[in-house]
This record gives structure tokens, sequence and C-alpha cells, in this order.
């Protein structure tokens, strides 16, 4: 079996959809392989190893459009694929915003972004085992009250992806990630709790060492050991850097084109507008080098770029791909992304918001009695408002001390106001994920309890 | 009515055996090669989806998509190990190669047995269909979306946007065990979606509703369905124009029928599947016999409703599905198995062995989830309450499974005063303890209602459709996640 090049299905594909009357038309070719190992008390409990490839073809027939996507790259399959895209786009609406980029938008050059590890591609099972098991092992040696474990798990992946369109773009690139990450189970008094540290990064030897891991993941499960509820009240509130990425993730999904012109967005004509004090900076950056979020070119072979999206606390600029950028008479962010089996949309590349000045020990100091949040529970978001309600565990904190652990409790407030409130933020930014933030404080959110 | 004649649908061996160029002798080799002397159990799993996906917004149809899936799993499981090695190129070749890949796990050495498979029937034929949804005329499907855009806009002006969702499924699976049988099964499957946004005086909120099954496509239009949910949708935006903040604090909660069973999804459901309860991390670990409910409470799991979302023939294990009593008047009976955790628990498999796709690796998942009805009449249940919260309907749930804290969100409630709804509320979190919270169940109503059939969940990153249903329930003392402390 010799397998046809990418780049080739990807040439036919655009051959053939113009054959069937496809005015212009667009092909992602996406091929991966992985490697999953998960143990579990010292054993192996499961180890996945998988090779995918997946392609999606988009065509337009004037103002029309459609998709298809296979994973059966046969001469048969592909000729059928664009037929049946073809056909397919004949009975959707015509949308006079749709159509690929203008040749003068596209990308003009590749750069090379640090993105791929070969090392990865090497990772054997015995490797990955090593490894998930002296994560575990060290969380479950740290304390007595350490008794079980959900395991320790490794993925790892390389990908390539191709994109060829019929305005002339050609572009492929690799890239690769891996993460390690554990879950220990305490119990103490017949209750048990969980919780788990994780690292992610494209290059395997910048994962954290699995020792360093587990011992976090202990640390952090040791510590809600005895959580309880709190009364009803109105308090400064604290997330650790995870739960502000989350808020971070809300505020992506607020300045993204796609939400705005749907009219699902809390930040509908706020551009211009301050939204939180001239201390924070958000900023969207798909170019930094060797970054969970970063890729060359974007799903519609716009170049990647940084764009400010909150600079000293005014709503600097929103986040498009070139559909909702039509929609909204703007322009492209090169924030297009795209799944192979579907149209692209608007997503941030790595966004995150600027470290600032104070410790997280001084953040926490600053409160009296309030909530330092570590694990954040629903779905209890309302885009179109803001409003917001979400079950929260974390650490009361009295009179600048993390005092004791608390569970079973929300917060609630309203994104707009939130933001407007942040009070403090932190000096430990790290990139864990593409979405990223420092500790952050709120001055006031209502936590309900009994 | 027409002449009820059932299309043929494609039979999945030969359709498989066909599409892959392979014989029984090659499904048995893969099978034979997978098993070594140390293996407890070997599979593989054969897929074949087409999905189609069209999608409103603006008054336009303006997305279709269509996409085919198809590959194989094969794994291999010693005592509680399981190789797994999944190919979207299916051959002699790539099988026996994913064959040895998971069996590598199996701490392989030692003779292989041979396996001689034979074809079984599923137990159930709980979706039988005059048409497959894929082959209705894409114009209907379009229409359809068209439609639901009219009648929501003509419902209010103040309705500003629709958007709205159609999606179309037909899974072919076959499984091909060590224990030599052969299950195939075609699962249809469609389901709507509608969001409303409605503005008034520079506010804006937003309504969904949505519903399908295991159905033909001309369910989605009986009984004037569509039309119902796009009006649900535009009144739920509607009511949430003029809504108040929550309230914060612990409270009485009245849950209405239907899919705010999502509760026994998230509080209950996750935490009775067997995996957790083999490795002793669930809140209730151990606690069988035990009363974790009010005497009021009988819940079941019920993969066996015809044309139920949540409902199969067999499980993705080849197992037929079953009806499983989780909890009887407030005693907590079984868990949800799958074959793995079911045989190292030293239980019988229920049918709840369920993977997102060959892809994935099959553990035990719900299936449809549901309180059975009591006595109350509904109207009295909203009555007794001098002051709390009706919650109509819910977005999505999350539950820590070893505290057993857990989430669901009110996207549709009402303040209880004087045992009368009166307020709609903005939207908030309502927290509790599963093992705990079905104790304070006061009153069941007599109106059971399962869901419409929209409910998606989400475990160690695989998603498979579900079902939920309650009939109206009182829980005394809920934490509310409001605003108004």
């Amino acid at each position: 079996m010799s397998p046809q090049p990418l780049e080739q299905i990807a040439e036919f594909l655009l051959e053939q959809a113009a054959a069937n009357g496809a005015t212009a038309a667009d092909v992602v070719v996406a091929e991966g392989d992985s490697l999953t190992v998960g143990v579990r008390l010292d054993q192996v409990e499961k180890v996945k190893r998988a090779r995918a490839k997946h392609l999606g073809l988009r065509v337009f027939v004037g103002e029309r459009s459609a998709i298809t996507s296979t994973a059966d790259f046969s001469h048969d399959s592909l000729t059928g694929l664009a037929t049946d895209s073809v056909a397919l786009a004949r009975v959707t609406s015509a949308d006079p915003y749709g159509g690929l980029p203008a040749v003068g938008e596209l990308a003009r050059a590749i750069p090379e972004l640090d993105l791929y590890d070969s090392a990865i591609a090497e990772v054997t099972p015995e490797q990955a085992t090593a490894w998930c098991k002296a994560a575990e092992a060290v969380a479950l040696q740290v304390d007595p009250r350490i008794t079980n474990s959900e395991g320790a798990e490794f993925d790892g992946g390389t990908h390539r992806i191709v994109y060829a369109a019929s305005n002339g773009f050609r572009g492929s690139y690799r890239s690769s990630s891996c993460s390690l990450a554990v879950v220990p189970v305490a119990t103490e008094n017949g209750t048990m709790q969980r919780d788990y540290w994780f690292s992610a990064q494209r290059h395997l030897s910048r994962l954290e060492p699995p020792e360093a891991i587990g011992r976090t993941a202990a640390a952090r499960t040791l510590r809600r050991l005895g959580a309880r509820k709190v009364p009803t009240c109105e308090v400064p509130v604290i997330f650790d850097p995870d739960m502000a990425a989350s808020l971070l993730g809300h505020l992506a999904g607020a300045v993204s084109g796609n939400a705005l012109y749907k009219s699902t967005s809390f930040l509908i004509g706020k551009l211009g507008e301050p939204l939180a004090p001239p201390f924070v900076h958000v900023y969207d950056d798909g170019t930094i080098a060797g970054a969970l979020g970063s890729k060359p070119f974007d799903a519609e072979g716009l170049a990647t770029r940084r764009t400010p999206v909150i600079e000293a606390g005014v709503l600097r600029s929103y986040l498009f791909d070139c559909y909702s950028a039509r929609k909204l008479d703007s322009r492209s962010t090169g924030n297009a992304a795209r799944s192979v089996a579907d149209s692209p949309h608007v997503s941030p590349t790595n966004f995150f918001l600027q470290a600032g000045s104070a410790s997280p020990q001084e953040i926490i100091r600053s409160v009296r009695s309030g909530l330092y949040v570590t694990e954040l529970m629903g779905f209890g978001v309302n885009p179109v408002t803001g409003d917001y309600s979400r079950g929260a565990v974390g650490v009361w904190v009295e009179n600048g001390e993390l005092a004791y652990p608390v569970e079973e409790i929300t917060i609630a407030g309203n994104l707009l106001e939130m933001f407007r409130n942040i009070e403090m933020v932190g000096n430990d930014l790290v990139m864990r994920r593409s979405v990223a933030a420092p500790t952050l404080k709120i001055a006031r959110l209502t936590v309900a309890g009994t | 009515m027409s002449n009820r004649a059932l299309a043929p649908a494609p039979e999945p061996e030969r359709f498989f055996l066909n599409r892959f160029a392979l014989d029984a002798q090659a499904l048995e080799e893969t099978v034979t090669s997978a098993i070594a002397r140390r293996a407890d159990y070997a599979d593989v799993y054969f897929e074949f989806s087409v999905t189609e996906h069209f999608a409103l917004e603006d008054g336009i149809v303006k997305k279709a998509a269509k996409n085919v899936s198809q590959g194989a799993g094969v794994r291999v499981v010693a005592a509680d190990k399981t190789g797994y090695a999944h190919t979207d190129e299916v051959s002699v070749d790539t099988l026996r190669l994913a064959a040895q890949t998971a069996r590598a796990i199996a701490d392989q050495s030692g003779a292989t047995q041979s396996v001689a498979v034979r074809a079984a029937r599923p137990a159930h034929d709980l979706y039988p269909l005059r048409e497959s949804p894929l082959e209705v005329a894409l114009d209907a499907k379009i229409a359809l979306l068209n439609d639901i855009d009219l009648i929501a806009r003509r419902h209010d002006p103040r309705i500003k946007n629709v958007l709205a969702g159609l999606g179309i499924e037909q899974k072919i699976i076959l499984v091909v065990s060590s224990t030599g049988v052969i299950v195939g099964d075609v699962q249809p499957l469609v389901r709507l979606s509608v969001t409303c946004i409605a503005e008034e005086n520079g506010i804006r909120q937003q309504g969904s509703y949505g519903g399908g099954g295991r159905t033909e496509f001309s369910f989605l239009t009986e009984e004037g369905r569509h039309a119902r949910f796009a009006r649900a949708a535009a009144e739920q935006a509607l009511r949430q124009l003029r809504a108040v903040p929550a309230p914060a604090g612990t409270m009485t909660v009245v849950l209405g029928p239907g899919w705010p069973g999502v509760l026994l999804h998230e509080a209950i459901g996750h935490g009775l599947e067997g995996d957790f309860n083999r490795k002793k991390v669930s809140a209730f670990t151990g606690r069988i016999g035990q009363q974790v409910a009010s005497p009021l409470c009988t819940i079941v799991d019920d993969g066996t409703i015809a044309n139920r979302r949540g409902s199969l023939n067999c499980d993705d294990e080849g197992t037929p599905t079953a009806r499983t009593v989780l909890i009887e008047k407030g005693i907590l009976r079984g868990y949800l198995q799958d074959r793995l955790n079911a045989r190292l628990m030293g239980m019988a498999p229920t049918g709840n062995g369920r993977r997102e796709s060959y892809a994935h690796i099959p553990m035990p998942r719900m299936t449809n989830t549901f309180m059975l009805p009591g006595d109350s009449a509904p109207d009295d249940i909203i009555r007794s309450v001098d002051r709390g919260l009706y919650a109509a309907y819910f977005g999505g749930g999350q539950v820590d499974i070893t505290n057993g804290k857990f989430v669901f969100s009110a996207t549709e409630a009402y303040l209880i005063e004087n045992g009368r709804l009166t307020h709609p509320v903005r939207g908030a979190t309502l927290i509790g303890n599963g093992p705990d919270v079905l104790t304070r169940v006061s009153m069941v109503g007599n109106d059971l209602a399962l869901d419409e059939g929209i409910g998606m969940c989400g475990k160690d990153g695989q998603s498979v459709p579900v079902g939920v249903g309650l009939p109206t329930i009182r829980v005394d003392s809920v934490t509310v996640g409001g605003t108004k402390a």
C-alpha cells in the first residue's frame, strides 16, 4: 500500500469540485498518530494506539455552500464526496457573506513556530507507563490519607494538517502535543475527595517532571479534606490561575464574531468602552513559539497575529474569521478555526490576561473574609446576558490566610460586572493551556451556601 | 395511513464484509489473534456512520454538512487491563496489526485459543423505520428549518433572531467478540434544536428547546412538534425578558416533569456507573442495600423504550439493553455495568457498555434514566410550598463522582410565593450532594414525563446521546445559586 501524498489528494478534490460545478472550494486534510497510556494503582489499565486521517471539502456554488467530510480516501469515496458537496450546496440558501478570502488577505509566508517535537512520535508504551507510575507513586506516598487513585494518564500525539483552496493558498504544518495527568483520591472520616494536576506541552522535554505533577496533585487533593459549606454572603472572590482562565474563556466566547452576529454575546456594542480597570490587558496571540494555541496560518489561510483585545481596561478588538468579519463590516483577525467536518468558525489562539504585579500571597493577604476558588462546576453562564452562576470548590480566606476548605456552594454575578470589579491581577501567568490567566481577585460576588 | 411496510435496513454483518472486502474467516482470525491465553476477552467493533447537519441563522439555512466516518477498534482485556487499537483503514492486515497492538498489554505470551463466531440477533427491535431519515429529500429538511424561523418570528415581534440546528445520523455497528457472538445494529437518530433571541428595551435574552429520537424524520413534524419546539424556545426567551434576579441560599425546590430529570442523571446516575464503584472512587461505593433516597423514589435506567434517544437494541459490546432498577423505594439496588466492570465485580452486564465511536473504549454509561411516578397532583405540590423555586427547564449539569457534589443549571425557573408561581427568575445553578439530595424528596407527582430527546452526556471525553425523565417532585432544602442573597 503506497499512500498518496495528502497534498495530491487535496488537489484532486479541488479539481473534482470544480468539475462538478463548484465556483470555489477548499480542502483540509488532517492525519495523526496517538498513544494513550493509563495506569492505576501501579498497574497498566489501558494502552490505546491509533492512526487517524480525515478530510473535509467545502464547496461554494455561487453564494451557496456546503461541507462534506470522510475518513475514506479511496478514489470512489473522493469523487462521491465532490458530487455530494455540490448537490448539498445547491439546496442551501444564498449567503452573500460567504466565500473564501481574497488573495490579498492570505498569509504570504508560513512561519516556523516550533510546534512539532519528533520525540513525541517515538514515545513507547513502556516509557509512558513509567512516567504515569512515577507521577502516581509520588502522589500515593505523600500522605497516608491518600488512599486511592483514579489513575494517571499520558497522552501523546503528532498531527499534520494540509490546507488547499481554490484561491491559490497551499499550506501545511506538523504539530505535536503531550500531557501527563494524575488524579489521587484522599479519605478522612469516611468521606472522599479527589483533585488532579496535569501538565500539557508541545514538547516532551517541557512537561513538568512526573514527580512534581504527583506532588501538586496530592497537595491539591489533601487541601479539600474536611470541606464544609458556608453561609450565603457577598464577599471578595479570588480565582486561582486555572479558574481565572475559565473567565478568560467566557470573554473569548463573547468577543467572537460568531457570537456577535448571532446576538449571543454580552459584549455587543462595547467596542472602545472600558470593561475593566486600567491594569487589565488581554491579548490573543497565535504566533508565540511553542505555545499550545499557536499555528502558522488560520483555517482560511490567513496569517495568525497578535491582537490586543483589552488594553488598559478598554475593549480594543473583537476576534473574527472572514465570514463574521464580512457580516459585521470588519476584517478577519486570523482567528478562523475549523474541524475537518465543519465550516470555519472563530476561535482564540493563545488568549491570555497579561500578568500583573501582585504575588498570589499578596492577593490572599488582601482579603479579610472571602473565597479562594480552585474548581468550578457546571454550565451556568448565559452568554447573551453575561449572567454567571456556577458551583464552586475552594478554600475560605480569613484575615488574609487560607483557613479551611469549602464545597457545595455557588458563586454568582454577571461577567460584565465581574470584569469591571477586577481588583488585583497576579504575577503568576503560565501558559498551561491556550487560554490562560494569572491569579485574579474580584471585589464582590454572591456566594450561596447554607 | 400508508402501508407500514418496513424498509429493508442494511444487515450489519453483510454490510461490513462487503464494504471492507472481508469474510467471516477474517473476522474469526482477528478475534483469535487478539485473544491470547491470558486474555479474558477480546472484541472487534466495526462502525460506519453518516451524519448530516443543517443550520439556520439570520433567516436562512446557511450551512449544510455531511460526514462519513468509518473504522474498527480492536480491544483485548486481561483482568482489569485493556489494550485498544483502532484504525480507519479497515483491512485484514490493519485488523491483524491492531489486534497485535491491543494484545501487547495482555502479557501476550502463550498459545492462542481459537474462536469460532456465529451471528446473533439483537434482543430488541426498538426503532424499525419505514424510511431512514438520511433518505428524506434535502428540500424537506431545509423547509423544516425555514418553517421554524417563520413560526418563531411570527410568535412575537420581539423575537429578533432564530438559530436552529437539525442533526441526522445513521450508525451501523457490528461487534465480533471472543465469546463467539456477532451482533450488529443499525441506529438512526434525529435531533432538532431551536434557540430564540428576544430583545426589548435594549435587553436581550435567549431561550432554547428541542427534541428528537431514534425515529423517522417525520417524527419532527408529527403533532405539530417542530412548531411546539419553536414556540417553547420563543416563550422561554420572552419570559426571561421580565425575569427577576434568582434568590441565593437554601430553599425548597419543586422540579417540573421531563427534562429536569437531569437531576437524576447527575446526582445518582453517574455515581452508580460500575467503573467508579469497582475502583471505589464513587460516593455510592459499597452502599447497595442502603437507603439513599426517600421511600417515594424509585429510579430506573431503561435502554429498551421504543424510539427514545437513549435507547439501543444492544450496547456497544453487543449486550442486550435492559431496564435496571437503580433505586427502589429509596434503597440503592444496582449499578450500571459494561462487561469489564461487571466481570470484575462479579455482577451481570446490564447493557450499559457504550462508546462514542470506534475510536473509543467502551465504558458504563446511562441510557434513559428516570423516576417512576408517585401519587401527588402537580398542582398540590406547588401549592404546598410557601416560598421556594420552581424549575421547569435546565441547561447542563456536572458531578464530582468522588464527593457526590453535583450542579445543574436552571434556564427556566419561577419563584413560588404562597403556593403560587409568581415571577420568572434569571438562570441559576442548583447545587447538592448526590447521596442525600433525594432523601429530602417529600412529594412525587403522578405526571412522569420523559424529556423530548435532546440530551448529550459527556464522560472522559466521550459523548453519547441519553434520555432523562421525572414526574414533578418537591425537594426540601436545595442550595440555589442566585445573586439575591
